[in-house]
């Protein structure tokens, strides 16, 4: 298992290089100028090219690039041009802030998804069934900004019961286990977590309904096995998918936060990304994507890891 | 079924009861649109907000704005100098005798050296105080500023490369931040973005990166009329407008910048007042003027002037834009008394465009660069597709290069002949300007001499009669005759339909009933200083 879970790690390797290279050219395929956005628009051009040059952007791009995976192999990232402050201390804050939401909308999303999939497969009534996949449904096709906005009027605007923007109190630096920090992560918490529990909905019914059809239930019934023993069984089985499944949303939901971190003015990769995008801020663009890139590969790693260890045919694959 | 949802939702509120702190009298907080809090180093960035929350309420310039008046237009006033004027004999040299007993907010002196070392922080790129972020900033502020030097503890002496009467308005976007907090934090601008330092009414308190900015009072602020009312400013940066509005309305914050037009309805209704002024706003189409263009005629400038339906477009924008009439709106003391009136007269215009020789077999091609969004950009999509309708409508093939804020910021670096404008195809842009000072309203965009990268006369407009009116006002010193000067700058580039000019903004915000004593000045930038919270 140690010896796959390496090989899967060096694998990552040439993959983190293409990733890098890919970051670095879309970031600079972009129209735009990144010094235009920090000056004001009737800057004189010897003040932008002191800019360029004070940046590097006047060199080629092959040099800007290597240059800037030199630093980035250093853990540096370089100094965001529109704050000029570290880049990595700006993404790993921002990022712990994103980790905070999506640890809680996965864990809504997912517990809510194998709930309601495993009853949809197991139902009996035709009704559940439909109101499962009528929810799904709900899930995959909402806009979930348009949502976030929806929630906003409802709870904050309307009943005013919940604080519509914002990670906290605003006397409060960074995020607490209170219930202040709290009651500013349910409405983001419920916005974020209505795709992926679509998508998982949908896949923990279908995998399980599938699972169920399998001869190797039959048997377990006829051996006598209770519904509790085999439905074990049929989870054991239908893992594998369904962790896939959930590996996949769970990275889109941290690289894919920009639109709800941004309507709820919640500090994190999302809204730093908006941000940079805005002021051309190159360095944090790409370290930020870099960063969310990573972490998705390692994610895709760990269930790949755990879909090894839940079911051994894989490896053997 | 809604009982139980009603018992979750009162649920819902006992936990969120502790979300919403009670706030201390006094204390005003402000849904800013910019997506970070601006520079705070001391000439800051994203635009007028940034000067509007990040630069007059830390920081002073040597001259100031009155900003106390909402009926006339906001103009310059003794700030951290007393007095100012150019040398007998030597109209480049200008001497700014500085206000003593200042203090900042360290408690260091401010004098003439420290005017020196700011100066050097921004145009002398060999001194150790240097910052590229804040020369950017300001360097293009400044553009005639060649020379400085104390002359004495409270006196400075100032160059400018040629005449330019109207330096004292470029010196009222420099601000000076204390050179002692810049020793302290290790000399390392970064540091003292986060603990600034400067001479302004407002002290900060603490920032917080794309969070929040916190002022406070400053007790010791030079100008006794303007001691801040309030005990505290919070500045939270939200750039979507539906969160702007939300937060108003859910009362996390008493004032937003910006409020979308269709949100204005809600807010009336949620009991927020919504307060607008005109200020120097300008929304046009700037032609080219380059041979070949159809703009070269004046007859097609005016029939484009006269098809803008304006009145139609303020209300699609919910009554939040005035109608144009020029690059100054009626009423400034710089507007003159120009003879063609611009209005909405299509039937005008068709005849004019006939007498051009166009006609439906030969429609004169428009094509405009404009943005999606932007700062100052209103709402270009449906003002555009507006407008094209209205030009469509008398004659112009109108068709549009439509790119990103900052692409567009970019393509406007190089002027109608440059490579990206002569590969899109463009005869005319779109880009809001602010017409604050005489330099930037009429100087940079009108004036030969300023075609980019120099200045913003993308279209390259070469008119020896306008540049020698426009150097007349740069180079009268007296204040009447410069006014008389800029009307006639004005008059003449009305009568020559030089632009399209479609809309003024009109500057909206909204805020809570709580917020008391605000005067909304005509300016970009707004006095904080005489507010309370009720």
């Amino acid at each position: 298992m140690l010896l796959y879970a390496l090989r899967r790690l060096i694998y990552l390797v040439p993959v983190a290089f293409g990733v890098s290279l890919l970051v670095f050219g879309l970031v600079h395929l972009a129209p735009g100028d990144p010094i235009s956005a920090i000056v004001p628009p009737d800057a004189p051009k010897e003040v932008i090219d002191k800019l360029k040059e004070y940046y590097g952007f006047d060199k080629p791009l092959p040099v800007q690039y290597f240059r800037w995976l030199a630093v980035t192999l250093t853990g540096d990232f370089g100094t965001s041009i529109g704050t000029g402050r570290s880049v990595a201390s700006e993404v790993s804050s921002a990022f712990g802030n994103t980790i905070i939401l999506a640890i809680a909308a996965t864990t809504l999303a997912f517990t809510l998804a194998v709930i309601l999939g495993t009853a949809a497969a197991y139902a009996k009534s035709r009704i559940v069934d439909r109101l499962v996949t009528l929810i799904s449904l709900i899930g995959v096709s909402v806009p979930h900004f348009w949502l976030a906005i929806v929630l906003v009027i409802i709870f904050a605007v309307e009943w005013g019961v919940l604080p519509p923007m914002g990670m906290g109190p605003e006397n409060s630096t960074g995020w607490r286990l209170d219930r202040a920090h709290l009651a500013h992560m349910v409405l983001p918490t419920i916005a974020l977590s209505v795709i992926p529990l679509g998508v998982v909905t949908r896949t923990v019914r279908s995998t399980i309904k599938e699972t169920l059809s399998m001869e190797f239930v039959t048997a377990l019934q006829a051996k006598g096995l209770s519904d509790r023993q085999i439905l074990f069984h049929v989870l054991k089985n239908a893992a594998p998918t369904c962790l896939a499944v959930m590996g996949l949303q769970a990275g889109n939901l941290i690289g894919g936060s920009i639109l709800i971190e941004t309507v709820f003015a919640w500090p994190g990769t999302g809204f730093l990304l908006n941000s940079a995008i805005f002021r051309r801020d190159l360095p944090i663009l790409q370290g930020t994507t870099l960063v969310l890139a990573g972490f998705f590969m390692l994610l895709n790693l760990t269930v790949d890891v755990i879909q090894t260890m839940v079911d051994p045919r894989i490896k053997r694959g | 079924m809604f009982k139980r949802f009603r018992i979750a939702a009162m649920g819902l509120g006992l936990v969120a009861a502790s979300a919403m702190p009670a706030f201390a009298q006094g204390t005003l907080r402000i849904g800013m649109t910019a997506a970070d809090i601006p520079q705070t180093t001391g000439q800051p960035d994203q635009g007028f907000e940034g000067y509007r929350f990040a630069g007059y309420t830390i920081y002073d310039a040597l001259v100031n704005w009155d900003l106390s008046k909402a009926d006339t237009i906001a103009d310059i006033k003794p700030g951290l100098a007393t007095e100012w004027s150019a040398v007998e004999g030597e109209p480049t040299k200008w001497i700014f005798k500085l206000r003593q007993g200042v203090k900042f907010h360290d408690g260091t002196d401010f004098d003439a050296d420290v005017v020196v070392w700011n100066i050097d922080k921004i145009l002398n790129d060999k001194s150790p105080q240097f910052d590229p972020k804040q020369a950017a900033q300001a360097r293009g502020r400044v553009p005639t500023l060649v020379g400085w030097k104390a002359v004495d503890k409270y006196t400075v002496e100032l160059t400018t490369r040629v005449v330019n009467s109207l330096f004292p308005y470029d010196m009222s976007y420099i601000f000076y931040s204390s050179p002692t907090n810049w020793e302290k934090q290790g000399k390392d601008w970064v540091k003292v973005a986060l603990q600034p330092v400067g001479t302004g009414p407002f002290k900060v308190d603490r920032v917080v990166p794309r969070e929040r900015m916190e002022l406070s009072r400053f007790d010791g602020y030079w100008d006794k009329a303007r001691v801040p009312k309030l005990d505290k400013v919070l500045l939270f940066p939200m750039p979507e407008a539906a969160t702007r509005t939300a937060a108003l309305l859910a009362g996390q914050v008493d004032w937003i910048e910006v409020p979308a037009p269709d949100a204005i309805p809600r807010l009336k209704q949620g009991g927020m007042a919504i307060v607008t002024n005109k200020y120097p706003h300008n929304w046009a189409y700037q032609p080219s003027m380059v041979e070949g263009s159809p703009w070269t005629d004046i007859r097609v400038r005016k029939a484009a002037n006269l098809a803008v339906d304006r009145a139609g477009l303020t209300k699609l924008l919910g009554g939040m834009m005035m109608e144009g009439k020029g690059a100054v709106y009626p009423g400034h003391p710089w507007f003159g008394s120009p003879s063609f009136d611009i209005k909405y007269d299509p039937a005008e215009a068709k005849k004019l465009l006939a007498e051009a020789g166009y006609g439906p077999n030969k429609k004169p091609k428009i094509k405009i660069a404009i943005s999606t969004s932007g700062s100052g950009q209103m709402l270009p999509l449906p003002m555009n597709e507006y407008v094209q309708e209205n030009l469509n409508a008398v004659g112009f093939d109108t068709s549009f290069e439509v790119m990103e804020w900052n692409a567009l910021v970019t393509f406007g670096f190089q002027p109608v002949t440059g490579e990206a404008s002569t590969k899109a195809g463009t005869n005319g842009i779109n880009i809001s300007r602010a017409t604050v000072d005489p330099y930037s309203a009429f100087m940079r965009l009108y004036h030969s001499d300023f075609v980019p990268p120099r200045g913003a006369n993308w279209g390259l407009l070469k008119d020896p009669k306008l540049d020698e009116l426009i150097n007349k006002a740069h180079t009268s010193f007296d204040r009447a005759a410069q006014t008389k000067a800029l009307a006639d700058v004005h008059t003449y580039i009305v009568d020559q339909a030089y632009w399209v000019w479609i809309a003024y903004d009109l500057n909206p915000r909204a805020m809570s009933p709580k917020v008391q004593g605000f005067v909304q000045a005509q300016s970009w930038f707004q006095d904080l200083t005489p507010i309370t919270m009720k």
